[in-house]
């Protein structure tokens, strides 16, 4: 049950680094929270802060004023490798990232975004560097997001068109949730189960 | 009767599961197996909650506690008091939905990954997930077998199915024979430093050949265990008989005629003869030297005796800049070779290689040995079953009179979530599965190896090779102190 994905115009923050791990993006210290809030302050922590707590100098570029509010990330290729932890996009989402720019995502990564309102947008190598060459020589541009156009508009009226798979387009623009489609499914599985007795039955043995 | 194409083992298990799947729209999957742990669950019970939604299926669900634990002294309260709070949520939410529990005290605690086989809840032909990447490890059994967000950990709790694209397949077929010192580690780091850490993304790895068939179960689990690292969601290995010894008789395993059943229906998942993969890589398994990891993630590593790659030999600027800041943070030299650079600490233990044969293998190289002046070893077993079978053998008498320390069950620095972990700038010859930047403790550097070639550099005190043995102690001249 997520805000439905409209269309938006933002600022990018470039992140230049390859096969950035969600380890980076949430230091395995930060998972021992029980809910979901307050998982900004650990976005990037160890690439943001130093042991006192303090901003490291120069700060990092999430941490520059102009980068305050912007909603979109450009990042190196192969984001989000390594662990499952949803712990990552909540963070980002948590910190105001509504889309990612990249070449390629590891594939947890990009589930997991996909299920909080965050849009991993795969773009070819061309793009990726025409993209990262417009940010440094307009650090300012503004990019528009029109997912259902499946489209980036650039301040030079050109369009990076993208694919996404059209289950979690549809999911996003409406925003609801997979877990509230698997529910309309509860005649379908009880005819599978019937049909499949489970394998296994846990609980025999267990204290 | 039709006659159907040849399919591959990941075909037929994904044919049995699909429940249902709408035009357009990814199958509705069922789940056999929901290994559920402390960190990745609360959230997942919260959204259950919210919904007034209940667990399913509690008696195909089965949780632990493993990744925020300490490895001390059991008797003890917790005292990170967000790690204690997390585990009394997991036995809160646990006893609230019926699912059975192996936490602290239990005799059936430890790793998830280990304990699932172990009980023999782990079987072919199955749909295993779990909240965490390394779930891969499990498709030693000829399961399909991954890692999921805490969003999945809902829906499967809540409907014991999830949305599924169906994956591609990617054959990686290791022919020939290990040679002394080489183990399934070194198959697993090789394989990633030739495709990248990017290398299997959207694709499921079935892993064939005689070096394969020729692997023990715990041996085929760790190289499942990291096909992940490899950015492959699953990683798959054919049941044959190696499989049926292992499971016949475990807990969980079915018994009797159920057995001679389900050894019929597991006789047939091997792929097809003819089936194709979406990709293929051949690995030559006689060539394979020891693998250790120089860099900051899985796929920066080499043969043992391999010299750390330069930057300025990198044709591709990014990977020059990756490269660069790797090196920048292990602080190596381009160019220096890999033996004999100092350690700190040797951390033997893991889902990748905290398994009983893996601290055979350790204790093997240790016994009437003794780690080096200044390193610190720690052996942290799977789960506790390991290390009570540690202790029957003797094992743990050889770790300690050895000099190392013999913990309780858990993924300890592994993840470092429970204090067990480097300070910043310490070298670390570690048996598991993630060398990145901060992974086994801020600022700490991780040299990924196997456990044999672990506990050769914890007698040495640097980066050494198994196969020196014996006279492995020779190595401390060679270089750090």
């Amino acid at each position: 049950m997520t805000e439905p994905f409209t269309i938006f115009t933002s600022r990018a923050v470039p992140i230049p680094a390859e096969n950035v791990d969600t380890d980076q993006i949430v230091p395995a210290r930060y998972l021992k929270v029980t809910d979901k809030a307050g998982l900004a302050d650990a976005l990037f922590r160890d690439w943001r802060f130093e042991e006192d707590g303090s901003l490291k100098e120069p700060p990092f570029v999430l941490d520059r004023p102009e980068m305050a509010g912007r909603r979109i990330l450009l990042v190196g290729d192969n984001f989000g490798a390594g662990s499952s932890r949803e712990h990552a996009p909540w963070a980002l989402s948590s910190w105001g990232v509504r889309a990612i720019l990249s070449t390629s995502f590891a594939d947890i990564f990009r589930n997991n975004s996909l299920k909080n309102g965050v849009l991993p947008v795969v773009v070819d190598r061309a793009t990726h560097q025409r993209l990262f060459e417009l940010l440094e020589r307009e650090p300012d541009a503004e990019l528009t997001v029109d997912l259902a156009e499946q489209g980036i508009l650039l301040p030079d009226g050109s369009t990076i068109d993208f694919e996404i798979d059209q289950f979690a387009k549809r999911m996003l623009l409406a925003g609801t949730d997979e877990l509230g489609y698997l529910l309309s499914k509860e005649p379908e599985i009880e005819a599978w189960e019937a049909a499949h007795p489970p394998r296994i039955d846990s609980r025999v043995g267990a204290a | 009767m039709t006659v159907t194409a040849p399919r591959t083992i990941v075909d037929k298990i994904w044919a049995d599961h699909v429940v249902t799947q709408d035009p357009g729209a990814p199958a509705v999957l069922a789940v056999d197996l929901h290994l559920v742990h402390e960190v990745t669950s609360p959230q997942a019970f919260t959204g259950l909650r919210a919904r007034g939604l209940t667990v399913r299926r509690p008696g195909q669900t089965v949780a632990t506690a493993d990744h925020s634990i300490p490895t001390t002294d059991r008797s003890l309260p917790i005292l990170d008091e967000l790690a204690a709070a997390q585990v009394r949520q997991l036995e809160a939410n646990c006893a609230e939905f019926g699912i059975p529990l192996h936490g602290i005290g239990d005799p059936g605690q430890g790793i998830v990954h280990v304990i699932g086989p172990q009980l023999g809840l782990t079987q072919p032909g199955m749909t295993i997930v779990c909240g965490d990447s390394h779930t891969s490890t499990h498709g030693a059994f000829g399961a399909l077998a991954f890692g999921i967000g805490t969003s999945e950990v809902e829906m499967v709790l809540a409907t014991q199915t999830l949305l599924q694209r169906d994956p591609k397949t990617y054959e990686v077929r290791v022919d020939g024979r290990l040679t002394p010192g080489v183990s399934a580690k070194d198959i697993i780091l090789a394989l990633i430093s030739r495709i990248g850490i990017g290398g299997g993304t959207g694709h499921v790895f079935e892993y064939t050949g005689s070096a394969i068939r020729g692997l023990t179960m715990e041996q085929r689990m760790t190289v499942c265990n990291m096909s992940i690292e490899g950015g492959a969601r699953a990683g798959m290995i054919a049941p044959d008989d190696t499989t049926f010894q292992y499971l016949h008789g475990r807990p969980h395993a079915p018994a009797g005629a159920d057995w001679d059943a389900a050894v019929d229906r597991w006789r047939t998942l091997p792929t097809d003869e003819g089936a194709t993969y979406d990709k293929a890589i051949t690995i030559d398994a006689d060539a394979l030297e020891p693998m250790v990891t120089y860099g900051t993630n899985p796929g920066m590593g080499i043969p043992i005796t391999s010299r750390v790659p330069s930057p300025s030999d990198q044709a591709d600027p990014g990977q020059r800049r990756a490269l660069e800041r790797a090196l920048e943070y292990m602080d190596l030299e381009p160019g220096q070779p890999i033996l004999g650079q100092k350690v700190d600490v040797v951390f033997v233990g893991s889902c990748t290689n905290g398994r009983i044969s893996d601290l055979r293998l350790a204790a093997g190289v240790l016994k009437d040995r003794h780690v080096a002046d200044g390193v610190r070893l720690m052996v942290v077993p799977g789960s506790d079953e390991v290390k009570r079978e540690a202790e029957q053998e003797g094992l743990s008498d050889i770790f300690k009179a050895a000099g190392a320390e013999w913990r309780e069950a858990g993924c300890s620095m592994c993840i470092a979530m429970n204090g067990d972990q480097l300070s910043p700038g310490q070298y670390a010859v570690s048996t598991s599965n993630r060398n990145f930047e901060g992974r086994q403790g801020k600022g700490g550097r991780t040299f990924l190896a196997s456990p044999l070639t672990a506990a050769a550099s914890a007698i040495a005190g640097v980066v050494a090779d198994p196969r020196r043995l014996p006279g492995i102690e020779a190595m401390a001249a060679v270089g750090g102190r």
